[in-house]
Parts: structure tokens; C-alpha cells; sequence
């Protein structure tokens, strides 16, 4: 969000203007007493929240409570707006645009200036092209001086302003590699009275891998602002999304569930339109706690209806993942409610389907290919 | 005949002595791999017996290519150090440098690939993964996590970007077997692309035709298409994860993402099916359009 792109900015050094987070309309009215005009703006994590009416000018602190009160709680790009932030409004002269981003296609690193900024940037693309200017940067010597230099240039920014843009590049580039993001993006890049530059809006992605080397960026996850559902299978570090339909989906290997998902979609159409309710990836070891974690989280999803726990044995054999389901259906007792298909493919099948058909458990239904089982959850879902 | 690794490649485990290295270490012996040791500096001089033979840890990549003649490195050390662990791989010199590691940092790896682009790589070593299952020509060799009772030998060559997608379309296909598969990783920046395993397949005599599988996210199945249309002449056919994924959530993989109308499975599909590859809508189909191809040539 806005406002903590803006603290990794300030811990950076880049030329940025903090302003107060409110949570509710007192705290903005509060805010705005200390600031002065301020800007109320809407935190989520999307774009266009000017044009949503995430954005107002307050000109006194009972104008800036009563836009606290209109935009907190409202909807953005689906997102509900849980707090603002109170920033001081700026004299602007022109607006810039500037980022650095992760090039997956070239498998490097891509800067991206222009002066034609605050407004989204591929519009500029497609309205004027020209004033786009995109410079790769090799991953191994990255943003110096000098090529701090050829992007200002290159991208014509203003002459009064260069070696405050030189800095500005140099300070980015450091947020870039030293908080191991994927992106990094100033837009507006203002140009304010006086020829001063600072930082106006911002978005930081940061790269889930590097979080062992991060331990302060804890503080960005934002609870609130969470699925129920998804909080609680993180804390369980189960790798969940939740999605909208009725048949609970288990499996193992990403590339595998996501194909499961389809696979489930499609039975669907046959079966009254049911859809999948969940990617949940348990990965290799399919033991009978992470089954029963799995099972707990899908099963407290209102939704669900029937639930379909695919599971290709490659390294993980089937009989290890058949033990985990009977052992996770003991586990949740009573609160295992709707029925299961379970398709079992690979490593030790015979076992593993052995294993289940001798629990007998009345919610299991065993399907030996994925089509059919999809088939057959979707039926169940429908029912 | 295969594409990257054969019967004759000597391979080196970097993180044989871990948990995950252990265990794997001891399936690719019984698979048939020469795997002749591992590195690990703080056990270097040791040895350790894993699937029945005796392995010796050597110090250095470069020590461990130098007494046993390896051309090949499986790495499993923790994303923390994978980074250190490719760049030693390269300065020695390595053929083959195959990353199973799962969760390295981007940026580790962007830096990896432009050591691997730079002069620094003195052996032209090719980088897979990170963040895959690795690779295995049935039969002959496995460097990598893959099951190697899956499938045996036979005229299909496979690529893909999931281990487990791998794995079951291994199985579907397990009646004709084949020359090699490959899972080159679900990461965003990878070191092995479709378009690498493509054209290494059309090259092999042994591969009669390809499978390609793909996922949600980038832009690689697009470019492959283009790349097929141009240079591969051999039949395709390709499968694409992810019609169901939501915009913005990431689905697994760190490369699995929707990003606005970019990267969707759609747009994967059509691409491939423009220039003449057939996309089945499921794993099954898709092996079932295989079968038909193998039929017909």
C-alpha cells in the first residue's frame, strides 16, 4: 500500500512526504489539524483510487473527517478501504513517472521512466509511446552513477532538476535490491514548487522468497486486510487461496492443483455450474496432520460442499497420503461433515487405495482417474 | 539418444549430505545415475554410503569435478545459499547445473543469470530451475526429484514448468514412454525456458514428438509458440494450468500470477493454437491427442 511504499522510501532516503495512517474519521480529523490542507486517500492495494473516489482535497480538518467517513469502508477494485492516510497536499508543477520492475521475458531487471506521469502508465504507452523510455539493467552491475545518469537523460527530465533525479534513481534503485523487490514504482513523481522533487505516490512489491532475509518486513502484512481463511491456513503454512465455489480442492504440487481447479470447472458445467472453492497446495509431505490441517481449513469454509483431494504419489508415496487422510478424517471426528473423492494416482496406488477401501470411511468416495473424480465431486457438490 | 543428460553423465550433488539431498541422492543411484559424490565443505575428506554406494564429499565443485570427472550438479542446499552454490558451480566450470531448490530469491537468481550470461562462464554450463524437479532421461540417467518408475524410454520428449503436472503426464503417457523429460521450474526467472528444451528436442534424433506444459503467468508459453511456428518441425502438443486462477493471487509457484489480462491461460492456449499445436483441456486429453499423433506419424 501507499503508505508503507512510502516508509521504504523514507528508510531509503528518497525525497517523500509521510503523513498521518487514520483508521476511522477521528483520527483523520486529528491528523488534519496537525497537516494543514491534506489529501485524503483511500489505502488498498489497487490502482485508480482517484478515479474510484478514493482521493479528496480537505481543506479543514472537518472537511478531511467527513472524507474519512465516506471513504473508509467503501469498495475499490473489490478491496474494502480499512484506512486513509492524511497527507499534506502539495503544489504540484508536473508530474513524472519512474519505476524499476522484475523483466520476467528477458530474465533481468527494467527500468521504466517517462515525463508524461500520474496517470496510469500504460495509457501513456499506448497515447504516446515516445515518451515511455524503457532501459534494461543487467542483474549483475545494476544502477551506478553513471547509468543513474543515461536514465534521466534518456528520459528528458527536466535540466533544473537532474541531479535531483541522479539522487532520486540512485535511491530507488537501493529500495529495489536492498528490500528485494519485484517492483518499485513512483507515480507521481512530482515536480513541486521551488523545483523540488519527491516521491508523491508509490507501490513496492516485495519478493515472498526473500522474507528470511527480511525480518522487518513482517510488519507490511496487514491482517485485517486478510481472508479469514487465508490467515488461518498461513498460520498453518499451508500454501491456500481462496476462490468462490463449492467443491474444497486438496492437492499436491502447484502445477498439479491448478490443474485440478480446471479439471473441476469443467466437470462443472455438467453438474449446475460448480465451481472450484479453493487452490490448496500440501506439497510433498502429505502426512495426517497437514491432511487434517488442510481438511480443517477447507471444511470451515461455508461454501464447500464436497471436497476433492487429488494427489499424484511421485516422491510422496500413496499409502503414506491414504494413512494421512484416514488418520486427518480421526482427527476432525465430528467436524468432518461433507463428503470426499479421493483419486489416487503413482507411487505405491495399490496400497494407498488398499489402505482407504479398508477404513471404509462413509464420506470416502475413491475415483481412479482425475477426470472421473472431478466428476464425481462436482456431482457431489451439485447435489 | 536424449536432450542434456545420458547415461554417461557423471553427476555431483551440491547439499548431498541434507535431508532432501540424502533422500534423493539415494533414488537417483537406484535409478541408474552415475552420481560419483557431493560437496559439502564442512564434511569434506568424508564419505557417506546412500542407495547402497559409497559417496565421497569433496570440498569444492571444482576439487569434486577434478578427482571424478563430474559434468553434472544436482543442487539441494537451502535458498539461502543456492545463490553462492551456482556461482561456485560456474567458476568451476560445470556442463549441467540442475536447481531443485524451491523459494530462492528472485534477485539470487537474476544475479545467477547474468553470471551465467557474462564471461565469467568459462564452461558454457546451462542452468535448470531453480525451483524444479530437474530432469531425467528414463533409462539412462535422473539428475533431479522425478520418480524414475513413472515411465520408461520412449519417443515423447517433455517439458514442463510443474513437477507433480511432470509426473502425472508421465504416467498418462506411460505406454509410450520417453526420450526425456524435463521440468525447467515454476520460478519467474529460470535458467532453462521452454523455447531451450524445444529446440533441443527438435534436434534429437530419438524424440518424435513433444509435450509441452505450461502454467499461469509470463509470457514463456507465448514466446514458444512463436518459436515453434518458426523452428520446431516435429509435432506439439501442449497443455496450460490455470483457467480458473483469480487476478493478482499468486497460485503456488512464485511465477504463477495473473496480472491484469496478461499471463492468462486463454491467451497461452490460443497462442499455441495458432501456430498449430493442439491443447488439451485436460491432462488426459492432452495425452489422448498425443496418443493420436504417435498413431499418425
Amino acid at each position: 500500500m501507499e503508505y508503507q511504499a512510502k516508509e521504504l522510501f523514507a528508510k531509503h532516503d528518497v525525497p517523500v512526504t509521510l503523513g498521518i495512517v487514520a483508521n476511522t474519521p477521528d483520527e483523520a480529523q486529528a491528523a488534519a489539524e496537525q497537516l494543514g490542507v491534506v489529501v485524503v486517500k483511500a489505502q488498498v492495494k489497487a490502482g485508480g483510487r482517484g478515479k474510484a473516489g478514493g482521493v479528496k482535497l480537505a481543506k479543514t480538518p472537518e472537511e478531511a473527517r467527513a472524507h474519512a467517513e465516506a471513504i473508509l469502508g467503501m469498495e475499490i477494485k473489490g478491496l474494502r478501504v480499512n484506512r486513509v492516510l492524511i497527507a499534506p497536499a502539495a503544489s504540484i508543477e508536473e508530474e513524472y513517472y519512474f519505476s524499476f520492475l522484475l523483466d520476467r521475458a528477458n530474465r533481468k531487471y527494467l527500468c521504466i521512466a517517462s515525463v508524461e506521469g500520474g496517470v496510469e502508465i500504460e495509457e501513456v504507452a499506448k497515447t504516446n509511446p515516445e515518451a515511455v523510455r524503457q532501459t534494461p539493467i543487467d542483474a549483475g552491475t545494476g544502477v551506478d552513477e553513471a547509468k543513474a545518469r543515461e536514465i534521466v537523460a534518456d528520459a528528458k527530465f527536466p535540466e533544473a532538476l537532474t541531479e535531483q533525479a541522479v539522487q532520486m534513481v540512485l535511491a530507488l534503485w537501493k529500495v529495489f535490491v536492498e528490500e528485494d523487490a519485484t517492483l518499485v514504482e513512483v507515480n507521481p513523481l512530482a515536480r513541486l514548487a521551488g523545483d523540488k522533487l519527491e516521491a508523491l505516490d508509490g507501490k513496492v512489491s516485495l519478493d515472498e522468497n526473500a522474507e528470511f532475509r527480511h525480518e522487518d518486513h513482517q510488519v507490511f502484512v496487514i491482517r485485517d486486510e486478510e481472508d479469514p481463511l487465508e490467515a488461518q491456513a498461513k498460520d498453518k503454512n499451508l500454501n491456500y487461496v481462496k476462490l468462490d465455489g463449492s467443491v474444497g480442492i486438496i492437492g499436491n504440487g502447484a502445477g498439479l492443483v491448478m490443474s485440478t481447479l480446471d479439471v473441476v470447472a469443467y466437470a462443472g458445467e455438467k453438474h449446475g455450474g460448480v465451481k472450484p472453492a479453493n487452490f490448496l497446495d500440501i506439497g510433498g509431505g502429505a502426512n495426517a496432520q497437514v491432511m487434517a490441517d488442510g481438511l480443517h481449513v477447507i471444511l470451515g469454509d461455508e461454501q464447500v460442499k464436497a471436497v476433492f483431494v487429488n494427489v499424484f504419489g511421485g516422491i510422496t508415496a500413496c499409502d503414506e497420503v491414504a494413512n494421512g487422510i484416514v488418520g486427518a478424517l480421526d482427527i476432525l471426528g465430528d467436524e468432518a461433515t461433507k463428503p470426499l473423492v479421493v483419486r489416487l494416482d503413482g507411487n505405491n496406488v495399490d496400497e494407498g487405495r488398499r489402505i482407504l477401501n479398508e477404513a471404509a470411511h462413509p464420506l470416502v468416495t475413491m475415483v481412479d482417474t482425475m477426470d472421473g473424480a472431478a466428476d464425481k465431486a462436482a456431482e457431489l457438490a451439485n447435489a | 539418444m536424449s536432450i542434456y543428460l545420458n547415461k554417461d553423465s557423471k553427476i555431483i550433488v551440491q547439499g548431498m549430505t541434507g535431508g532432501m539431498g540424502s533422500k534423493h541422492t539415494a533414488l537417483m543411484v537406484e535409478a541408474g545415475s552415475q552420481i560419483v559424490g557431493g560437496v559439502n565443505a564442512r564434511k569434506a575428506g568424508t564419505s557417506v554410503e546412500l542407495g547402497g554406494k559409497e559417496l565421497p564429499v569433496f570440498g569444492t565443485v571444482k576439487e569434486a569435478m577434478a578427482e571424478t570427472g563430474a559434468d553434472v550438479s544436482v543442487v539441494f542446499v537451502p535458498p539461502a545459499f543456492t545463490k553462492d552454490a551456482c556461482i561456485e558451480a560456474i567458476d568451476a566450470g560445470i556442463g549441467l547445473l540442475v536447481v531443485i531448490t524451491e523459494g530462492v530469491p528472485v534477485q539470487d537468481t537474476a544475479e545467477v543469470f547474468a553470471y551465467l550470461q557474462s564471461d565469467a562462464n568459462v564452461g558454457g554450463t546451462r542452468m535448470i530451475g531453480p525451483n524444479c524437479p530437474g530432469i531425467i532421461t528414463p533409462g539412462e540417467s535422473l539428475a533431479g526429484i522425478t520418480p524414475a518408475t513413472i515411465a520408461g524410454t520412449g519417443p515423447v520428449g517433455l517439458v514442463s514448468k510443474s513437477g507433480t503436472l511432470t509426473y502425472q503426464m508421465m504416467y498418462e503417457l506411460r505406454d509410450h514412454g520417453f526420450s526425456t523429460a524435463i521440468g525447467i521450474g515454476g520460478d519467474p526467472i529460470i535458467g532453462t525456458t521452454h523455447i531451450d528444451a524445444l529446440a533441443a528436442f527438435e534436434a534429437d534424433p530419438d524424440t518424435k514428438a513433444i509435450v509441452m506444459i505450461g502454467e499461469i503467468g509470463g509470457d514463456a508459453e507465448e514466446r514458444a509458440a512463436a518459436y515453434i511456428k518458426e523452428h520446431v518441425t516435429k509435432p506439439v502438443v501442449g497443455y496450460v494450468a490455470g483457467f480458473t486462477a483469480p487476478e493478482g493471487k499468486t497460485m503456488g509457484h512464485a511465477g504463477a500470477i495473473v496480472s491484469g489480462s496478461s499471463g492468462t491461460a486463454q491467451a497461452k492456449k490460443e497462442a499455441l493454437e495458432a501456430v498449430g499445436v493442439k491443447v488439451g483441456k485436460t491432462p488426459s486429453e492432452t495425452a489422448e491427442l498425443m496418443r493420436e499423433v504417435l498413431r499418425s506419424l
